[in-house]
């Protein structure tokens, strides 16, 4: 492929070739992902009449913004053959800090970045532990995720803070911005951005390099430390981000909030194909996961399935698209 | 004839188009030694896993005892008494040697296992084949080179008529090349008849009796051993005539170029002592040391990975190297000796691969430059002769050889000064190798100085301008290479003499 583009840029119509290429390029990327996105929503047109109905539509796409842009977080982590536990707990907690802040009369501009910053800290909290412990990610994470919702349990004395006169706090969920729902504007931004850190600069080329054979990073000299510190930085300022909407969604501060998220934003990367392995996924991939759960939930409550039914085939779909990749990863070697 | 346990004729095994292996016709005998040599890509691998069942042949059948065999799992071949050696390590280090040999197969009463016969069985097998080692310590607890000598144990553990050594020594150590050759002469006297794969063409002289020669998939010839030179092997296996592999020395070398590295009094305690040398720009400078002399270790703490005290000094200034990063950003790449682990990223592609480095020298600041990293690629992939179908392949699909140029490519893209290269020929090729040699006659010329650790006598001596010897963490001797024997680099790496110091 990469010869493709070669031959195009030297014959000189780049254009029309290179847009090819990438058109190609994308599809072999994504093409079983997409095609199962795609199929998963052609079968629900027929299984419900509201399934294309704008308000389904944009319901899904909100529904499925908060997990999203978590698994953005997510997917670094898993980049680097680790995993973030704690991402629920830092969504709470961050949704917790700015309510409480906001109820107390700090202002909104002061208040959403400093519980930004504290999202940050609980990154940085995770990065430290694991390089400088050389503990396994899953273990420091696990243990940051009770030190997080214990903290979230801690200010708000167990209790829910509800909160309706904010104006800019309620735009961040409810609000629109050139008609569209400002949290769609949000997850745009944010594919955008993560995708262009991921794959355009040389802090993403890093984190590919460090997932895929830490080893090899460092005899190449790359600072491996720092590069899983900013890592986990990033994870916990998406789960910050993730936690302001999510307190703007429901006008409310709950200690309990986004209890189980991190699995269902470690689904969205492996259903994108992001390796657990490390040193493989995309920030597309994990979109496309992310709307794939999302797109199921949404059917099946349409069809009025039963929930615990529908945890089943949650379940069992992961499993397929797992398997089906494992298969066609081992067809490819 | 009757000595003749198995054939195979025309075997055949395509993979589409590929042509792996085309038409082998070999012939097995009881109590010989039957060598099959080839360059990586050759066809041995696949010869291999036909003969154990892994891969059903295309066309031609294997026949014992001339009876015709048909396996359909490695299961099969198992049962019908051929025993398969792998290079590769498939053992469990947190278990025991005899768990290990006996993984699968183990001895059992009630149902569970039985320990004290298990360790008996192990016992017996190591002593019946000379493998010292105890069978009930952890393999965790073992060297890479007795991890091999346990899995050849395991190989041995099945009762078996035809024993397939693949690449065995490749991270065998002399004394225990020697352990494995008394195996296989015990296995011959049983009456085994034994298959040996390797390109070390040392010891294939030794133990073969006949050798077949493989090209492409091709079957090229037997011959024995008695009727045979290694420059007629190495011209078979190559398909053109190699005379000597090395390409000639410059004359100049060590005494034109300035100075470019002055290390004096390095010293790690219990790793390195006291290590001073200094090199010119356009030589090649060798450590020449047995395994455990702290050879690489150096080398680790010249590229910042190990902490050192004394002083480094480049093109005359006094530099501390803490870290990879410092090294790099002061001319100097390190081609450690083990590329899967520190040198490559083996599922990423061939592409990312050799912008392992110049990703961050051709980025604009923070942003990838992708265009020129695809110049790095293509300009990599045709100065190096990388044979790939595509940047976009994965670099653990190529071979040995093909994945070491990766390696040098990946480094040279930044025009090093000083390019440290620890054995930067282990498992690859002839073709490959001599194509590796070029590539440092080629940067010597240019000025790029090159220090050389090679456990490789006839290649340290052939390449480099002087050689450094290291015995006990420290070097003991500096020699000229010029006209230098073997012999004599062995009495001071070993302390044969009791005067080298």
């Amino acid at each position: 492929m990469l010869n493709k583009i070669d031959n195009s840029l030297e014959s000189g119509n780049n254009f029309k070739h290179s847009g090819n290429a990438i058109v190609s390029r994308f599809l072999k990327e994504y093409g079983g992902i997409l095609g199962a996105l795609i199929a998963l929503v052609f079968i629900s047109t027929f299984l419900s009449e509201y399934f294309w109905s704008v308000n389904n539509v944009t319901n899904i796409i909100l529904q499925s913004s908060i997990v999203a842009i978590v698994a953005f977080g997510m997917t670094y982590a898993i980049l680097l053959a680790g995993i973030d536990l704690s991402v629920g707990s830092i969504v709470a907690l961050t949704g917790m800090l700015l309510v409480l802040g906001l109820t107390a009369g700090i202002p909104f501009a002061i208040m959403l970045p400093l519980s930004l910053a504290v999202s940050v800290l609980c990154g940085f909290a995770n990065g430290f532990v694991t390089t400088f412990l050389g503990v396994h990610p899953f273990i420091v994470t696990m243990s940051f995720m009770g030190i997080f919702r214990g903290a979230a349990m801690l200010t708000s004395d167990g209790k829910a803070i509800s909160l309706y006169d904010n104006a800019a706090f309620e735009f961040i969920f409810n609000g629109y911005l050139f008609g569209i729902p400002f949290p769609i504007i949000l997850l745009v931004a944010m594919i955008v951005l993560n995708h262009y850190l991921l794959s355009k600069t040389t802090f993403g080329r890093k984190v590919y390099l460090v997932g895929g054979n830490a080893e090899a990073a460092a005899y190449s000299g790359i600072n491996v430390s720092k590069t899983t510190i900013y890592s986990y930085m990033i994870a916990g300022l998406m789960s910050g981000i993730g936690g302001v909407m999510l307190a703007s969604r429901m006008f409310s501060a709950q200690p309990t909030a986004a209890m189980g998220m991190e699995l269902d934003a470690i689904a969205a990367c492996v259903l994108g194909g992001t390796s657990l392995t490390g040193g493989r996924g995309t920030i597309i991939g994990t979109v496309i996961g992310a709307l794939i759960i999302a797109v199921l939930s949404n059917v099946m409550s349409l069809m009025n399935v039963n929930y615990f039914v529908s945890l089943i085939v949650k379940g069992i779909v992961i499993l397929l698209a797992v398997g089906i990749d494992v298969y066609k990863n081992k067809k490819a070697a | 004839m009757s000595n003749l346990l198995l054939e195979t004729h025309d075997l055949s095994k395509h993979f589409g188009e590929v042509k792996a292996v085309d038409g082998l016709s070999i012939k097995l005998h009881r109590r010989k030694v039957h060598t099959i040599l080839g360059e990586n890509g050759c066809g041995k691998s696949t010869t291999l896993k036909m003969l154990a069942g892994v891969h059903t042949p295309t066309r031609g059948h294997i026949k014992k005892e001339g009876v015709e065999l048909s396996f359909s799992s490695p299961l099969d071949s198992r049962a019908n008494g051929i025993a398969i050696i792998f290079q590769e390590l498939s053992l469990c280090n947190n278990l025991t040697v005899a768990e290990n040999i006996y993984a699968n197969n183990e001895p059992k009463r009630f149902g569970f296992i039985d320990d004290n016969k298990l360790n008996q069985m192990a016992k017996e097998l190591l002593s019946k084949y000379k493998i010292p080692i105890e069978s009930h310590v952890k393999v965790s607890e073992l060297s890479m080179a007795q991890r091999q000598l346990v899995e050849i144990a395991k190989g041995l553990s099945y009762p078996s008529e035809v024993v397939i050594f693949d690449e065995p020594t490749s991270s065998l150590s002399d004394s225990e090349v020697e352990t494995l050759f008394s195996i296989i002469e015990e296995l011959k006297s049983e009456g085994k008849a034994i298959v040996y794969v390797s390109h070390k063409m040392k010891e294939i002289m030794l133990i073969s009796d006949d050798i077949t020669v493989m090209r492409d998939g091709q079957y090229i010839d037997t011959v024995k051993k008695t009727e045979t030179t290694i420059n007629h092997l190495i011209t078979m296996m190559v398909g053109r005539e190699m005379n000597d592999i090395y390409p000639p020395k410059p004359d100049n070398a060590i005494t034109d170029g300035d100075e470019i590295l002055r290390v004096s009094g390095l010293t790690n305690p219990g790793v390195f002592d006291d290590i001073n040398f200094s090199i010119r720009s356009g030589e090649v400078l060798g450590f020449f040391g047995l395994v455990g002399s702290g050879r690489s270790e150096v080398m680790n703490a010249l590229f910042g990975m190990l902490p050192y005290s004394g002083n480094i000094k480049l093109s005359g200034k006094e530099i501390h190297i803490d870290s990879p990063h410092t090294a790099i950003s002061n001319g100097i790449a390190f081609v450690t000796e083990n590329r899967k682990e520190q040198g490559l990223v083996l599922d990423h592609s061939v592409h990312d691969n050799c912008n392992f480095i110049s990703y961050e020298t051709v980025a604009k600041g923070f942003i990838r430059n992708e265009a020129e990293e695809q110049r790095v690629t293509s300009d990599s992939i045709r100065k190096m002769n990388i044979k790939v179908h595509n940047a976009d392949q994965a670099v653990g699909s190529l071979s040995g050889g093909n994945q070491q140029k990766v390696v040098l490519a990946k480094w040279l893209e930044n025009r090093p000064d000083i390019l440290i290269l620890d054995e930067p020929t282990r498992g690859v090729d002839v073709g490959a190798k001599y194509e590796i040699y070029n590539i440092i006659r080629d940067l010597t010329a240019t000025g790029t100085a090159v220090i050389m650790v090679s456990s490789e006598l006839p290649e340290a001596i052939n390449m480099c301008d002087r050689l450094l010897v290291m015995r006990n963490k420290t070097i003991v001797k500096e020699l000229n290479t010029k006209d230098l024997s073997q012999d004599e680099v062995m009495v001071y790496a070993t302390g044969a003499s009791s005067n080298a110091e």
